[in-house]
């Protein structure tokens, strides 16, 4: 379908970004990889008059190493953060999760801030980032601000970013030697979570000292199962332990119901999954 | 000499030929509708009714008039006189219930997606824009949306009409003396038998052909043309020319290249009837082509039925008696098969079994949502599914394996011809043979042991075998019969074959290939038969112009019918130029031979070719006395019979008991289609085939709320399977010729939708049967199959909520 018509514009700076988001205010929308953004014009759910590609913004691109955080900029593609070694030794849930995001088609358009910024429940990078204890960088005209995960996810599709602020850059603290593992639930392979769960933790000789567990499109958030990740503090990591522990992963949970499943069916896939998404992280 | 046995040698029938149309195909360097572009052309947007069912108070068009580069907007009322009438070619009973359908209605909206203005303009994104800007007074009306509550009349489609019952159409055995009365058998059965009853539900499809929906209209020339992506253009042309008042010989329809069309364009549709008024009414070129948006909801659907079965048996499990009540949901309109489509499955349900009786009905529903028509076997894939089912729980209700209660019931090889209870005669065929090669091939027993052992076990992952022991009715279809059953057309098709000058020859068929691969397997009879190389042939097709006769592509009938009809046009070639050559050999038609394409004096070296031939009648320099200098030929074949093609399909299953989730472990089908002119294309048809079946039963299902809004709207939510979703499967034949036909060929476009819905299911249930499972709805997502084997919703109620994940919500956040 054809979108309404609306005007381009190109910056190649983040104040020059920022200055065009000011002068054109609610009626500009910014476009990163276009993967989420485009389906919604062409539908013509949403007629900006003007589109501020951030696409070619060198600054806001790229991957690196910051002492005890790794940087990832927010127009870095799902493809460059699959396949960076940086992300995967340091963040591995990262790259477990942009795996099986979407397909190589749209990973390799669409990207890192982007997929954040969208804050699609069911969006498979908001449980990680949460899991990972992600701060998220927002550029407006009054300077630059740090969120962290658990304020940057406000709402269905809402996020802390502010009317004409830009998300910059995703800084994720270090898990470096952490097993990590993405447990995404689906019925076809180019789909979005049914439910996905994001585990991340530190074991040692078999013994789990630390866990990070988040969950996808178990709420109008991503969540972090907190319960479950204190539970699982001190336990070996065997089956029996984990199941006991990964009991709790529905609980404060508030999951959609919709053709792919109802709340409960959601709620019991949330436990079976944590199980599955821990003892794979432990076991690597 | 030597070339010619070489040719012999290298036989093109049963050659495993590269499709030689498949480089313009994929690359899209060819005619797609869409592609064309005429001078001056305009486009059109349509407007669509958002509403399941809404009396249109008023239109107001005037801001969309006044839109940059809008030519004028249009209405029902505005084209009311020459909109003509959207057919239905099968009015199943002579009482029929139908309402009109104008392309374009001016009082009433009847599903949400029908058109109510259409937008001209320069181009198609001012259209679109314009489009957003007709201001439609609705008020809405109680829409019929569920199936069983409209065939109760609570709410009703078309008030004036005063019911939703269209049609009831019945057969049976008894009635009409091909078999007994089922009433009988089934008391029987209840006294000292077996008897089983079920419903089963075929959920609404959508076809979702890859290439959407386009036409263009060019009225300038003396014949209006009209280019479309359609399978049907010689029935597109009748149905405009019957309707609209422009004589049939001012038309000409031109199906190019066409992407797809899985029945979804076997239909005529109020897209093209409005796009040629408008064309009519400018006198300029118009072109439309639909949003995949727009082509989920407004194409036609197909199955959407709930089937009611009563299976008799006699306690060893023999059976005898099967009586079929199906419930079938027309949408809002009886489309061009309209009521049909489930009666093309009323010879089937009794499949490969000798039921001693049997019996049929069909009550055809009006609902407010789309039309449902045609879809990939066409009323067979649902009486295959229902029987192949209920023959499993006849097996479950004996504690036999299903191969053996099939087994005990299945027609035997040497009891070919065998007439059924439906009174059809099947010709060829060898259950025994197919189902043997299929066990070898999953390694049956092995999968068993299997089984029974993660049973005894209690694993977590279940493994279920699903057997199909299909056959189908196909090659549509001798005339007369068409004719008993009220079809307004007949079956038959037409070729023609024409020699150029310089030995090449140009086939022209009747039948309208959309990505089947005609133009291969249609040259590889012809080099065979005129013994001209490969490379030689040119297939011609879908123009009106050029192939001015055609009944075109559906059904399973294109090989079989359409390349009979090219072998009696070769043959005929040979025969008119046969006293040419003879004449020019300065022989006896006595003593001519014609083999590998060349035309030899017995005894001597002395001979001709066939394009040596065509060169000599070109110049018509030297020719026989009283016959005319001219060996191009054509012919019509109208077939003497159906052809029933049948295999065994086999599938492994597994079922992650914990989530619900299914694995497809392995699936293997041995098809027994008579002949293979091209195992390459019978491979892309088996395996294409097949995912198209696995797919109605695990992944695809369009859904409605209750206000009759299709929830699957978009292919986020309509879930059609890819490669990734799917394992290779294993393909093997068995080969009975069928007898009706020169070639010996049955149909195998339809084949493995029809055959492998029931085998994935059926394994699906065999994997959870021992957890007190013996039926999960369609299709069979991880959540039903979870319920199921938690005892809650196990089959026929719907668990799942009427609603689509929004992902691309307008409320989404980011910087705005
Ligand atoms: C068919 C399909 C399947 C998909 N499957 C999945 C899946 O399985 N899992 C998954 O997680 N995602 C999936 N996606 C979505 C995909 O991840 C998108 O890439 C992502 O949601 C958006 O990233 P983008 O760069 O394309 O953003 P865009 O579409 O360009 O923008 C999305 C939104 O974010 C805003 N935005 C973008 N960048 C910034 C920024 N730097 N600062 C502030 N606001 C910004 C835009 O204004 C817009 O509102 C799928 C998409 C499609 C089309």
């Amino acid at each position: 379908m054809i979108p309404a018509q609306f005007d381009y514009v190109a910056p190649t700076s983040v104040d020059e970004a920022l200055a065009a988001l000011a002068e054109r205010g609610d009626d500009a929308k910014v476009i990163a990889g276009g993967q989420s953004l485009l389906p919604v014009l062409r539908m013509r759910l949403n007629a900006p008059e003007v589109v501020i590609d951030i696409g070619r913004i060198d600054a806001l691109r790229g991957i690196r190493d910051d002492g005890d955080a790794i940087v990832i900029g927010a127009t870095t593609t799902h493809a460059e953060v699959g396949a960076s070694s940086l992300v995967y030794d340091n963040a591995a849930l990262v790259t477990k999760a942009v795996e099986h995001l979407a397909d190589a088609q749209i990973r390799h358009r669409g990207t890192f801030g982007g997929a954040l910024a969208h804050a699609d429940p069911a969006g498979d990078l908001g449980a990680p980032a949460l899991a990972l204890g992600a701060q998220f960088v927002i550029a407006g005209t009054g300077g630059t601000r740090t969120v962290g995960a658990d304020e940057f996810f406000v709402d269905l599709f809402e996020t802390a970013i502010g009317d004409g602020e830009l998300l910059t850059e995703v800084r994720i603290p270090k898990h470096t030697g952490w097993g990590a593992h993405y447990e995404k639930f689906v019925r076809v392979a180019h789909q979005w979570p049914i439910v996905a769960v994001a585990a991340t933790v530190k074991a040692d000789g078999g013994t789990i000292s630390e866990a990070r567990v988040g969950l996808t499109n178990m709420g109008s958030t991503p969540l972090r199962a907190t319960a479950v990740e204190q539970a699982l503090v001190g336990q070996p990591a065997t089956e029996d332990a984990v199941r006991q522990a990964a009991a709790a992963a529905a609980e404060g949970t508030n999951p959609p119901s919709d053709l792919n499943g109802d709340r409960d069916y959601r709620r019991h896939l949330a436990t079976v999954l944590t199980r599955r998404a821990v003892l794979a992280a432990a076991g690597g | 000499m030597t070339a010619t046995e070489e040719r012999a040698a290298t036989a093109e029938i049963g050659r495993d030929r590269r499709r030689k149309e498949d480089q313009r195909l994929i690359t899209g360097r060819t005619r797609w509708t869409d592609n064309i572009t005429l001078p001056g052309m305009l486009h059109l947007a349509m407007v669509r009714s958002p509403f399941a069912h809404a009396t249109i108070r008023s239109i107001d068009t005037s801001a969309a008039r006044t839109s940059a580069n809008v030519v004028t907007v249009l209405t029902g009322a505005d084209i009311a006189d020459d909109q003509g009438v959207i057919i239905n070619a099968w009015p199943i009973t002579k009482d029929q219930v139908s309402p009109t359908h104008l392309p374009m209605p001016s009082d009433r909206a009847t599903f949400a997606g029908e058109i109510v203005a259409v937008v001209v303009a320069r181009s198609a994104a001012e259209a679109r824009d314009a489009a957003e800007l007709v201001d439609v007074d609705y008020e809405e009306l109680p829409a019929a949306v569920d199936l069983k509550e409209s065939a109760a009349d609570t709410v009703l489609a078309h008030p004036d009409l005063g019911t939703n019952k269209s049609a009831l159409w019945t057969f049976d055995s008894g009635e009409a003396g091909t078999g007994g009365d089922v009433e009988e058998t089934i008391d029987k059965a209840r006294s000292d038998g077996i008897v089983i009853e079920r419903e089963y539900r075929q959920q609404r499809l959508i076809p979702a052909f890859m290439e959407p929906r386009s036409t263009v209209v060019d009225p300038t020339g003396e014949q209006i043309t009209m280019w479309s992506a359609t399978q049907i253009p010689h029935v597109l042309r009748f149905a405009l020319a019957a309707t609209t008042g422009v004589p049939e010989s001012k038309i000409r329809v031109v199906a190019p290249d066409v992407g797809g069309g899985f029945g979804g364009k076997l239909q005529t549709t109020p897209e093209e009837f409005i796009t040629f008024a408008v064309a009519r009414r400018l006198g300029k070129p118009v072109k439309y082509t639909e949003t995949r948006s727009e082509s989920l909801v407004a194409c036609h659907h197909g199955r959407d039925q709930w089937q009611k079965l009563t299976l008799a048996a006699e306690k060893d499990g023999t059976v005898t008696g099967l009586k079929v009540e199906l419930l079938a949901d027309l949408g809002s309109y009886n489309a061009l098969l309209g009521g049909g489509t489930p009666v093309l499955g009323a010879f089937m349900f009794n499949a490969i079994y000798k039921f001693q009786a049997y019996h049929f009905s069909v009550q055809t529903v009006l609902t407010n949502k789309t039309w449902t028509d045609a879809y990939r076997g066409a009323g067979r894939p649902e009486a295959t599914f229902a029987i192949e089912r209920i023959m499993d729980e006849l097996a479950a209700e004996l504690g036999v394996d299903p191969l053996e209660i099939r087994e005990r019931n299945w027609i035997k090889h040497d009891e070919f011809p065998y007439t059924t209870v439906c009174g059809l005669e099947y010709d060829s065929g060898n259950y025994e043979a197919a189902t043997e090669r299929a066990k070898e091939m999953i390694g049956y027993d092995e999968l068993r042991a299997e089984q029974k052992q993660r049973r005894e076990s209690g694993d977590r992952v279940q493994l279920g075998i699903g057997v199909s022991t299909f056959t189908e009715m196909c090659g549509l279809a001798p005339s007369r019969v068409l004719g008993s059953l009220d079809y307004g057309a007949g079956g038959w098709e037409h070729a023609s074959v024409r020699m150029l000058a310089t030995g090449k020859v140009e086939l022209v068929t009747g039948v309208s290939p959309h990505g089947q691969g005609h133009e291969t397997a249609f040259s590889q009879i012809v080099a065979d038969r005129l013994g001209v190389p490969f490379e030689d042939v040119e297939v011609l097709h879908g123009d009106t112009q050029v192939a001015h006769k055609g009944m075109d592509t559906y059904g399973s009938r294109s090989l079989v019918i359409g390349g009979e009809a090219v072998v009696k046009a070769a043959d005929r070639v040979i025969e008119k130029a046969r006293p040419i050559a003879a004449h020019l050999l300065e022989a006896s038609v006595d003593d001519l031979d014609f083999a590998g394409g060349r035309f030899s004096v017995r005894g001597t070296d002395q001979g001709l070719t066939i394009q040596e031939v065509a060169l000599a009648t070109f110049a018509a320099h030297n020719y026989p006395e009283g016959i005319e200098p001219y060996i191009d030929a054509e012919a019509t074949y109208d077939p003497i019979n159906f052809n029933f093609p049948h295999g065994t399909h086999l599938c492994a299953m597994e079922v992650d008991t914990e989530t619900g989730a299914v694995r497809m472990r392995k699936y293997v089908c041995c098809d027994d289609i008579g002949n293979i002119i091209n195992p390459l294309i019978v491979a892309g048809q088996v395996h294409g085939g097949v995912t198209q079946g696995i797919a109605q039963a695990l992944f695809e299902e369009a859904v409605y709320d209750d206000a009759g809004t299709l929830v699957s709207g978009s292919l986020v939510d309509y879930l059609v399977p890819t490669a990734a979703d799917l394992i290779s499967f294993d393909i093997d034949h068995t080969t009975s010729p069928s007898l009706t036909n020169t070639l010996g060929t049955k149909g195998v476009g339809e084949a493995g939708t029809i055959a492998s819905t029931p085998a994935v299911v059926n394994a699906i249930v065999d994997a959870v049967r021992h957890l007190g499972v013996n039926d999960i709805q369609m299709p069979c997502t991880p959540e039903r199959v979870w319920k199921a084997v938690q005892g809650v919703g196990a089959g026929g109620d719907d668990p799942t909520a009427g609603a689509a994940m929004p992902h691309f919500d307008e409320q989404e956040g980011g910087a705005q």
